[in-house]
This record gives structure tokens, C-alpha cells and sequence, in this order.
């Protein structure tokens, strides 16, 4: 089942609501999207927390065959 | 790569003994997965085989260690529902590939690219001790430059 890059916007902002949420359609399938997320509470975190914190917000849509979202490209850094 | 006659002595042991060949299947998918990440310096759990990935990302990451000359252990998650679960609880980590050196949690497929475009993969092999080729990690980053 295909996802709307809305979709995914909304789940991000609503954990991450000062963030610079970027999303891009890599196939226009539904099914392949780069998120790029730039927020201050990931300064001092590691690339593993920040993309933790981000899948988190996502919910469990990347989990399984059954997830909604097969390939989501995460970019997570705090604001320069 | 198994050696058929260390696998027909196994198939005979199981015989003799009741026993499975090869795996004991008493342990839990944390646990194996536990052996596999502290026994190997480096192990990558990906979809399909080093020699014949099945996902482009489980396919970027094996890439890129062969190229760089990294002698790692694969786990194929396809093989293994147990497994395929297991490493996303392990890891409190929702996708597959993971790479994992010296039993740390490195990332998947987003991270292990960034690291090696910027050069921190090749400073966490420095510092753990694994051998790879300096040279074709330059040529990966010249390459994407």
C-alpha cells in the first residue's frame, strides 16, 4: 500500500514540529521516498539516535512486508 | 562456503544422535544474533547474499564493503522470519541492511553511505582495527564527488 508524501510530512512534524522536513518522491510510485529532517533536538546525537527518533515518529509504517512505506532515504542532521 | 563433507559428517552426527546438523535450534533469534554480531569483527544482515543481494540498499552496503576489500560475515534476513524480526528488535531498528562492527550498531543503508562519502567509515575501521583498502575508498569517493 502506497503512502502520501503528505502523509509522511504530517507523522514527521507531528513528533518533530519545528523541523525542516523535506520529502521527495523518488520513483512516483508511493513507495520510494527521501526525507531530509533538520531539527535542534538532534544536535549532539548521533546519526542512529536522530534516525531512531525519526522512525519512531513514522509509527511502525516502515516495518514488515506489510509496511506502507518499503523505502524511505533518511538525511537527519541539527540545524548549521 | 560449506564443505560437503564437513555437512555429510553433520547429516551423519544427526543421524546418531537425534541432534540437528549445523544449528541448534534451542537458541532464541536474540541470542544468535548475539553470537553473529560479537563473533564476526564485521557482519552484515541484508536481503540476499553478498554474492547475490535481493534489495538495491542491502546491495549498496555489501557493495561497498567488497569494493573496499572488508572481509564481513552476511546474514541472509530472507532465509529467516525469526531473524528478519529478531535484528529489527535487537537494534530498535525498523529496516534492513544493518551493519554491525565489533557487535556496535553502525546504521543501514542512508548512514553507511554518508559515512563513506565523508570518511568516518573508513575512521571507524581505523579505530576498531578492521582491515580495508584505503585506496578504494578514496576511488568511491572520487567517484561521487
Amino acid at each position: 500500500m502506497a503512502m502520501e508524501a503528505r502523509q509522511i510530512e504530517d507523522l514527521i512534524r507531528a513528533a518533530f514540529p519545528d523541523a525542516k522536513v523535506t520529502i521527495t518522491d523518488l520513483a512516483g510510485d508511493g513507495n520510494h521516498y527521501a526525507a531530509e529532517v533538520i531539527d535542534e533536538s538532534f544536535r549532539g546525537q548521533n546519526r542512529v539516535q536522530q534516525q531512531r527518533a525519526v522512525y519512531a515518529a513514522l509509527k511502525g509504517k516502515m516495518d514488515g512486508p506489510a509496511g506502507e512505506l518499503h523505502a524511505l532515504a533518511l538525511t537527519t542532521k541539527a540545524p548549521e | 562456503m560449506n564443505d560437503p563433507n564437513e555437512l555429510a559428517a553433520d547429516a551423519i552426527n544427526a543421524l546418531g544422535t537425534g541432534r540437528e546438523p549445523a544449528k541448534d535450534k534451542t537458541m532464541t533469534a536474540q541470542d544468535q544474533i548475539k553470537e553473529t554480531v560479537t563473533g564476526n569483527d564485521v557482519v552484515l544482515f541484508m536481503k540476499g547474499t553478498k554474492a547475490m543481494p535481493q534489495c538495491g540498499f542491502s546491495s549498496r552496503v555489501a557493495g561497498v564493503l567488497n569494493f573496499m576489500g572488508v572481509e564481513f560475515a552476511d546474514v541472509n534476513v530472507l532465509e529467516d522470519d525469526a531473524i528478519r524480526q529478531g535484528i529489527k528488535d535487537y537494534s530498535d531498528w525498523p529496516t534492513v541492511p544493518q551493519l554491525y562492527v565489533k557487535g556496535e550498531f553502525v546504521g543501514g543503508c542512508d548512514i553507511v553511505t554518508e559515512m563513506t562519502l565523508s570518511g568516518e567509515l573508513d575512521q571507524l575501521f581505523d579505530d576498531k582495527g578492521v582491515t580495508y583498502d584505503k585506496d578504494a575508498a578514496e576511488k568511491i569517493r572520487e567517484a561521487n564527488s
